[in-house]
């Protein structure tokens, strides 16, 4: 009996950070959050209830075309990364040698140990109107003057693809790996051409892999703040960017909180799509990895 | 080179494979008839994976040349070649059900769907296992998934099916019924099957002909009988079956046969063996097989029996007892032991520490001379 008691009390001690974390910072604010968005301010210090927040964001097609314009190219950014990183992932998991793998590895892993701050800096570094590649091409008399690449959509897809890339290539990797070599030989065996086997075995068989590396890198894409401002300026048109200026310049927290809601609805909502439309499940994708 | 011929499903010419400095295939050459199901036995490491990967198109040849039914196949790629294969751990599509495993490669060869789908049930009809089309791989016993594999493979008509230890994953039991089973599949499809194994009762027991690879050559091509009863190197002598072997030196020899001094200094005759000259003073090994040793226990007349010209004593040490395959221990006067088979009738039989007399004939002493064992 005692026996028992004891291996309750060190579960319970075990699982008390995990707990108080959860419950400190992810569901009480955002309890707090929910219950901020829903009053409405009639009055200085008097509020009432109301779906008034949820309502603007209906009312004024600047906020949800933010959104709109957010989703999209957070999907536009998952698809790249999925173009990119799944011949990375192929070429570590299965034709790199097994020596050559802990390598390849260790470079994806290396942008990771400089923070974004630093990251989003180099970019600027490379495409201001000042930067490398505009001296480049002046250099090399393609161009006669300076050219800005910053502040436009694709800086802001480029430095958003290198920065989620990897979150692509972790899941990849480990899928691929878990991949019988024999299979894609039985594939080219039973007849079957590269562009066959490509789609009906590896991507099949990968599938779980490709989901949950979409998963992570939708929701990091979506939420990011620093790159699409650093890189995008003020055309980026970031949802994150609104919700901080509602909460911070016009220290709206009401509707900084309504939005904040807003965009956890809508991640969640195209991830829940995703998933219906690949067959997949949370439980076999994300949990799995 | 040998004339090709229509009658061979698949000849293989002086085929070799290197890796790097390492040779792992090493000139071999054979030809297979069609229809018959030929095994290639040998050790881990003997290059027999080698030498299938190289006929299934995905390693290529050093040197040599591979013909399938009279064509050569060296540069074709391995989706090309009308050789399937039978993975080691079968390879089933897991994320295909079973009728889309077998339809894989009809697809591949562009049928319509009206065609695939009789041939897919067809085949499925003609492994008894009509039921399974739609159950997912998962849900397969093992040797209803050894079925699939090769019904993946024979839907497609191929000129040879390779069987790559199909039968290694599976347990005793089913290995035992899956043996007859393949032969019987073999004969139903009468293709030709190419089995790899290095489980020597899985190639005897199925095969029409089986070929002995060591160290990356065949040692013998035959029957399992005549590698059985007529091996032609030591090697295969101590591969397939089992053997007691002694080292010795020729006394006195002939095309015949004739006598060896063993090195604990006894006396043994032999008959040579087919195309081996033995000549006086060489350094041989004898192999004798435990069946052919007859264990009486020991009389005081030394009665010789008949047609048994070498005789040896000792002490039963232990007794294996197998049922049918009962065998016996017997340390002999100079202290080696040496296996004999005997039948156990539960009554009087010999038991461990009696004197006994063990006799066979030079007929079934094998003689193997020593240097070119190498």
């Amino acid at each position: 009996m005692q026996n028992k008691d004891i291996k309750r009390l060190s579960l319970i001690l075990l699982f008390a950070p995990f707990a108080l974390w959860i419950l400190l910072l992810i569901i009480l604010p955002h309890i707090g959050m929910v219950l901020l968005s829903l009053r409405e301010k009639i009055a200085p210090r008097v509020y009432e209830y109301s779906f008034a927040n949820y309502l603007d964001f209906l009312n004024e097609p600047i906020y949800w075309n933010t959104l709109l314009r957010t989703g999209s190219m957070s999907l536009l950014v998952t698809a790249l990364a999925l173009l990119i990183g799944f011949p990375i992932a192929y070429y570590i998991a299965k034709i790199a040698g097994p020596r050559a793998r802990g390598g390849l590895f260790l470079l994806c892993l290396i942008p990771l140990w400089v923070s974004d701050l630093i990251r989003a800096f180099g970019w600027i570094l490379l495409l201001r109107e000042t930067g490398v590649i505009s001296n480049f091409l002046m250099w090399t008399g393609l161009t006669g003057q300076p050219i800005e690449f910053l502040y436009n959509d694709a800086a802001v897809i480029v430095g958003l693809v290198y920065t989620v890339i990897l979150f692509m290539i972790v899941p990849l990797v480990s899928t691929l790996d878990g991949m019988d070599n024999s299979m894609i030989e039985a594939g080219y065996n039973l007849g079957g051409n590269s562009f066959t086997v490509l789609r009906r075995i590896i991507i099949p068989y990968a599938m779980p892999g490709i989901v949950a590396g979409c998963i992570v890198t939708f929701m990091l894409t979506a939420g990011s703040y620093l790159t699409p401002i650093l890189l995008g300026g003020k055309n980026s048109s970031w949802f994150t960017e609104q919700i901080y200026n509602q909460f911070i310049t016009r220290f709206n927290w009401e509707g900084g909180a309504a939005f904040g809601m807003l965009l956890l609805f809508f991640t969640s909502l195209v991830v829940w799509l995703g998933l219906k439309l690949s067959g997949q499940t949370l439980a076999n994708t994300v949990a799995k990895s | 080179m040998k004339q090709t011929s229509e009658t061979y499903d698949l000849e293989c010419f002086d085929l070799a494979k290197n890796f790097g400095p390492v040779r792992a295939v090493k000139d071999v050459s054979f030809e297979i008839p069609s229809g018959s199901f030929f095994s290639i036995l040998g050790p881990s490491g003997c290059g027999k994976t080698t030498l299938m990967r190289m006929i299934a198109g995905f390693e290529d040849p050093t040197a040599g040349e591979i013909k399938i039914k009279g064509k050569s196949v060296l540069g074709v790629p391995p989706n090309r070649r009308n050789v399937k294969m039978v993975f080691q751990h079968l390879a089933l599509f897991p994320m295909m059900n079973v009728y889309e495993n077998i339809a894989y490669g009809l697809r591949c060869a562009g049928f319509d769907k009206d065609h695939i789908n009789r041939k897919v049930h067809d085949v499925l009809e003609r492994i008894a296992l009509p039921d399974v089309a739609e159950r997912e791989i998962h849900q397969l016993s093992g040797g209803q998934k050894q079925r699939i594999a090769i019904a993946r493979c024979m839907v497609l008509d191929p000129d040879v099916l390779l069987l790559d230890e199909p039968l290694g994953a599976l347990d005793l039991k089913l290995r035992e019924a899956m043996k007859i089973e393949l032969k019987l599949l073999q004969h139903q499809f009468n293709t030709t099957f190419i089995y790899i194994t290095h489980d020597q009762s899985e190639a005897l027991v199925m095969s029409d002909n089986v070929a002995i690879m060591n160290q990356g050559k065949f040692e013998q091509i035959g029957t399992p009988q005549d590698l059985y009863h007529r091996p032609q190197t030591a090697f295969v002598a101590s591969f397939v079956g089992d053997s007691n072997r002694w080292s010795g030196t020729v006394r006195s020899g002939d095309k015949t046969g004739g006598k060896v001094e063993t090195d604990q200094g006894l006396m043994m005759s032999f008959s040579t063996g087919k195309g081996q000259t033995i000549r006086d003073g060489d350094k041989v090994d004898i192999f004798v097989r435990p069946e052919f040793i007859k264990t009486v226990r020991r009389t005081k007349s030394k009665a010789k029996t008949a047609g048994t010209d070498n005789q040896m004593d000792g002490t039963i040490d232990s007794l294996l007892f197998n049922g049918a395959n009962s065998r016996v221990l017997v340390r002999t006067e100079s202290g080696e032991l040496v296996e004999s088979d005997v039948v156990l009738t539960g009554d009087n039989d010999l038991k461990p520490g009696e004197e006994v007399s063990m006799v066979w004939s030079s007929r079934q002493a094998m003689c193997f001379s020593r240097g070119e064992q190498a």
